[in-house]
């Protein structure tokens, strides 16, 4: 049997150790001139992707990236890190405001047929819109099984094991293949890609799309009214003890006295 | 032109049907109610409509009878069958499916829980709409109040979308209270088949203290506790405190406790009434997960870490003294 074909979706977000700002006209945060890089949980996707290729079993890693020319950038670094060729789906600054997880699925659901993967893998969340929508919604376009926070995944047969990250511990689920994975923090530690790999990425193939290539609207099915500052909380006191501490924790009701 | 008639006829007809009603999946692990379904009821009164609750699973009678008496609850659909095991969402999605179609609510809610973060994008992806997601406020029916980037920006949304997919953080609203008497239905699943997933089982952390993202009061452990043995002196404060406890990504990645203790952006969200922050400096991801507890308490003994720009009150000592000293300290 072959190995399966993967697609990883990666997203280009702000870095995520930026703190961001909130544009004054409150339409939403600063991006221009702000460090960005690839979605931390995308890094793990690709990740393990790479791992399963090594293992042989994958043959082949599909990155794409949807939003602005910069996502190519992005798509290098999935290639350096060892994906072995991209698609970018161009979308301009304007409609990439208004471009939400479900235009997202629809594009990658439509690449995954044409494509004919076996696997699509994405990140758990994005770490700018915090959405944890868009690989389960791959997977309902392509009524494909789904296997969310993954942090363990292994290949059985026709099959996958996939360890998840639940609320109360850890749970096993077992998926057929074709499926749709979620990467969470804890299913590997991404690698750095190394400078003879980064040079090796500039000659993998990068394809240009657009969203219309597979027929997909980008109108926005939401308004964004605003976007505040979250409210600041009052600056606190440094206390000089033990007993300090437990006597105002006592005081205002908060610990047994 | 007949039929086009018809349709603007059943569309508005829809709409009017559609008015408010609102349908609030409830969690459960087959015997007891999840807490955070009275948040996500809360919610949903707040969208002036009919409030429907969904109990599915399976031999999971005793959760509906529980779901009929909160307060604001005016039905109870009960889905009882063996596919629902494990909540797999391949055999959850199609079911809601069908209960919408049936029912045609203008608003499904869920609570942000590992379930409801799994289950409903892929509903919302099959009724082709956008789902909102861990909402922290209802504007009015349409309008909803979230975070991003980490709870580092508010952001205030106007959904377009006929039938509005929502999912609530249970921390951000009051639980619902009990004392309700709403009917209950029983809606077939014998339709609703799944050849696309299994489950196999599950590996739950025991533990006799609070549930995490309920409790009052939470103390967390970050890097500084420097291995998974020292957390005894935060169980000990914790036990005394009848307090859960939780931890950084820090603590967790380096093996001291388990993921689902983590605190944070990726982890779990709370908003306890006091929040015991031991050896944890604070980065922005840990801070997403418990900025909006009611009071914080830093302990750490490098006085520059971020967690004392958020605290209410800090002590900028050695956790390894300190913690003991509270422990003893509390209850005297």
């Amino acid at each position: 049997m072959s190995g399966l074909r993967i697609l990883v979706g990666c997203k280009r977000v702000i870095d995520y150790a930026v703190k961001v700002r909130v544009k004054p006209d409150k339409t939403g945060v600063v991006t221009e001139g702000v460090k960005h890089s690839m979605n931390p949980f995308d890094e793990i996707a690709v990740e393990e992707a790479v791992r399963m290729k090594e293992k042989k079993l994958a043959s082949e890693i599909v990155a794409v990236s949807c939003g602005p020319t910069q996502c190519q950038e992005t798509l290098r670094t999935a290639m350096a890190m060892g994906a072995d060729r991209s698609i970018h789906v161009e979308v301009d600054a304007q409609s990439y405001e208004g471009m939400q997880p479900i235009h997202v699925a629809k594009i990658l659901s439509k690449i995954a047929q044409q494509e004919k993967v076996d696997l699509v893998f994405t990140g758990k969340q994005a770490i700018d819109d915090d959405c944890n929508q868009t690989g389960q919604m791959i997977a309902a376009l392509l009524d494909w099984p789904q296997a969310t926070f993954a942090s363990k995944v292994e290949k059985a047969n026709g099959d996958l094991t996939v360890t998840r990250e639940i609320d109360g511990g850890l749970e096993t689920i077992k998926v057929k293949t074709p499926a749709v994975l979620t990467a969470d923090l804890r299913l590997n530690e991404p690698r750095y890609a190394t400078l003879p790999n980064i040079m090796k990425a500039k000659k993998k193939k990068l394809e240009k799309k657009k969203p219309s290539d597979y027929g997909v609207e980008l109108s926005p099915r939401q308004q964004v009214v605003s976007v505040e500052d979250p409210p600041v909380r009052q600056a606190g006191s440094k206390l000089d003890s033990v007993e300090e501490l437990v006597g105002k924790l006592k005081d205002s009701g908060l610990i047994p006295s | 032109m007949f039929s086009t008639g018809r349709q603007t006829c059943s569309r508005t007809f829809g709409l009017l049907r559609r008015l408010k009603s609102t349908l609030v999946i409830a969690e459960h692990n087959n015997e007891k109610l999840t807490p955070v379904t009275l948040n996500a009821v809360t919610a949903a009164t707040k969208l002036g409509g009919e409030v429907s609750c969904l109990v599915l699973g399976s031999q999971c009678a005793k959760v509906a009878e529980e779901v009929s008496q909160i307060k604001g609850v005016s039905k109870v659909l009960l889905a009882d069958s063996d596919v629902f095991k494990g909540f797999l969402p391949e055999s959850i999605t199609p079911f809601l499916l069908a209960t919408q179609n049936q029912f045609n609510f203008s608003h499904i809610l869920a609570p942000a829980t590992a379930i409801g973060k799994n289950v409903m994008p892929r509903l919302a992806a099959k009724l082709d709409v956008s789902p909102i997601s861990d909402i922290i406020g209802v504007k009015d029916d349409s309008t909803f109040v979230r975070t991003i980037y980490a709870g580092n920006a508010i952001q205030t949304l106007t959904s377009n979308e006929p039938v509005k997919v929502i999912t609530v953080r249970g921390t951000a609203f009051e639980a619902a209270e009990t004392g309700g008497s709403a009917a209950t239905e029983n809606v077939s699943a014998d339709a609703v088949t799944n050849d696309l997933s299994d489950f196999v089982g599950q590996e739950l952390s025991k533990s006799d203290r609070p549930e995490l993202a309920s409790a009052k009061t939470v103390v967390a452990g970050g890097r500084g506790m420097k291995n998974g043995d020292n957390f005894k002196l935060l169980y000990d404060l914790a036990d005394k405190l009848k307090a859960a406890v939780g931890a950084s990504r820090a603590a967790v990645d380096a093996g001291f406790v388990p993921n689902d203790m983590q605190v944070g952006q990726t982890g779990k969200i709370v908003a306890p009434e006091l929040y015991i922050a031991v050896g944890i400096s604070g980065a922005i991801q840990h801070l997403a997960g418990m900025k909006d507890s009611k009071v914080i308490v830093a302990i750490n003994k490098d006085p520059e870490a971020p967690i004392f720009q958020v605290a209410d009150y800090g002590l900028v000592q050695d956790l390894f003294k300190a913690v003991p000293e509270m422990t003893e300290l509390v209850g005297k």
